[in-house]
Formats: structure tokens, C-alpha cells, sequence
């Protein structure tokens, strides 16, 4: 039952990714574009997702625990650090570099229904599972660096 | 260059809150792709039968759209691959350094009133804005 909640919450994901053109880098990018031909579409994505998640989520927080699992895994973290900002950062340079990000990049894989030959989501999709990879590596390298 | 559209943004956004609001209702996880995703190469995660359903659901709600309205848009051409996967690495540790992208800290971690979400987003969008002023309009690249 848990899989299949994932597979219907991961449908109207990617169907809201679609609709919303998420998936389309070159709409990513005229909004990331302040400077140039700005099209502000995207942040009407990100609104319209709060002001359904928002409220859904302050009802949820009133719930025991959720259907069909024994607790709700809210993140604990709330403490801001060199590394959230260090990451996130990153993470914005790359976002601007290809106009993909994570959600995306793996659900434009699809759009090769359209055209079979479309290798751009691969090679983000790819690249960044190389990078999931490497980040418990270079966490460790970062870890045994001296503390001052 | 690409035209305002800010019905189909803000009915795709809504989609996106939903599915976000209905694996919390259901499965009690937050919809962070960068954590769904990247949890399925971790070897210690135990979970990753929903995590690929979850992938999989992604993947068909695109066919579904490309089904109903096929060519809303044209595919990006002449893109340089070689930046697609400088940037696909860079996201892929960025994310897991900053432990969230824009659905987990965008999305989710502002509707919970995070203020760790909250400094990721803004810092991510400002990065986001700046590498596309200096790619494209410094280097005139795109």
C-alpha cells in the first residue's frame, strides 16, 4: 500500500512538472534570467504549491500519525551552518548552469516519449547520481579536515 | 525566450502541492526529490521499494501530460553536454551537502515554516540568478 501512495504522489508530481513546465529548462532559465527577458512564471509554481502544502501540512500536524505508516518523519534539523549554505549554494550554480534540477531532470527522462533521442535529462540524471555518489566521500574528506 | 503563463504554473504548482501534502498524509515522508533519489544509492537505506515507485510515478505523470497534451512545448537543442554534466554533478552534491533542493526546501520546508529551508531557498535562488547573469550574459553563452 506504501508503494502504490508513492506511485500516485509521484504521478501528480510529475503531471504538476509538466503542466507547470518545470521540466523544461529553457522556462527554468528565463526565470532564473533576471537580467534579461524575465519570466516570472515559475515563482507562480512555487506559490501554487505552498498554498496547497502549506495548509496541508498544518492540518497533518494535527494528526496522530499518517495512514499508512507508524509516524510522520518530519525533518528535525533546524540549525542553519556553513554546510546548508555551502550546499545549497552549490546546488543553485548548477540549477543555473543546466536549468534542471533534481525533480526535473529525472522526470524529463519521459519526454522521450516524444522524442527518442532526447539525452539531455539522461546525462543530468546520470551525473547527478555521480555526484549522490561521491557525496559521502567528500563528507568524510570534509569531516577529517583539523576543526580550528 | 519564453511567454508568462501564470494559470498553467500555478495549477502545476498546486499539483506539485498535492502530491507533496498526500506522501505526508499517507506515507508520512516529505516529497525532497534530492533525498528520494539520493536515497536509493545509499547503501545503508532500507526503504527503497517506494522510493523507486515513487521515481517510477514521477516518470508516468510526464507520459501522462505528453499523452493528453503532446508538444506543449519544444524540446531544449545544441545544448552542450558537457555543461549538462558539470551541472548535473554539481546539483548532485550540492544537494546532499545542503540536504535538500527545491521541492524539500523550497516547497515542503517553507509550508512546515523552516527557517533552514527558508536561508537554503533564498540562498539557492540567488546562486541560481547569478550563474545564469554570468553564463549568459557574461560569457554570452545560451
Amino acid at each position: 500500500m506504501k508503494s502504490i501512495a508513492a506511485l500516485i504522489a509521484g504521478a501528480l508530481f510529475g503531471l504538476g512538472l509538466a503542466i507547470s513546465q518545470m521540466i523544461n529548462p529553457l522556462k527554468v532559465l528565463a526565470f532564473l534570467d533576471v537580467l534579461g527577458h524575465w519570466d516570472p512564471s515559475l515563482a507562480f509554481v512555487m506559490g501554487g504549491a505552498i498554498a496547497v502544502t502549506l495548509p496541508g501540512f498544518a492540518l497533518l500536524k494535527r494528526w496522530e500519525q499518517p495512514i499508512l505508516a507508524p509516524r510522520f518523519q518530519w525533518p528535525q534539523r533546524e540549525d542553519i551552518d556553513l554546510r546548508l549554505l555551502t550546499g545549497a549554494g552549490l546546488f543553485g550554480i548548477g540549477w543555473g548552469l543546466a536549468g534542471y534540477c533534481p525533480g526535473p531532470g529525472i522526470a524529463a527522462i519521459a519526454l522521450n516519449v516524444r522524442e527518442s533521442a532526447f539525452i539531455e535529462p539522461f546525462l543530468f540524471t546520470a551525473a547527478m547520481a555521480v555526484g549522490f555518489l561521491l557525496w559521502p566521500w567528500i563528507d568524510r574528506l570534509l569531516s577529517k579536515r583539523p576543526q580550528k | 525566450m519564453t511567454e508568462f503563463t501564470p494559470i498553467s504554473a500555478l495549477i502545476g504548482g498546486a499539483f506539485i502541492g498535492l502530491a507533496a501534502v498526500l506522501l505526508m498524509a499517507l506515507n508520512g515522508r516529505i516529497a525532497g526529490i534530492s533525498g528520494i533519489a539520493g536515497g536509493l544509492l545509499e547503501s545503508s537505506s532500507g526503504d527503497r521499494s517506494w522510493r523507486w515507485l515513487f521515481i517510477i510515478g514521477l516518470l508516468a505523470g510526464v507520459v501522462l501530460h505528453e499523452l493528453i497534451r503532446p508538444e506543449s512545448f519544444a524540446l531544449r537543442e545544441g545544448y552542450p553536454p558537457l555543461l549538462l554534466v558539470a551541472a548535473g554533478l554539481i546539483v548532485g552534491i550540492g544537494t546532499r551537502m545542503g540536504s535538500g533542493c527545491t521541492s524539500g526546501h523550497g516547497v515542503c520546508g517553507i509550508s512546515r515554516f523552516s527557517a533552514r529551508s527558508l536561508v537554503a531557498t533564498i540562498a539557492f535562488m540567488i546562486t541560481a540568478a547569478i550563474t545564469v547573469a554570468v553564463v549568459r550574459h557574461g560569457f554570452g553563452v545560451l
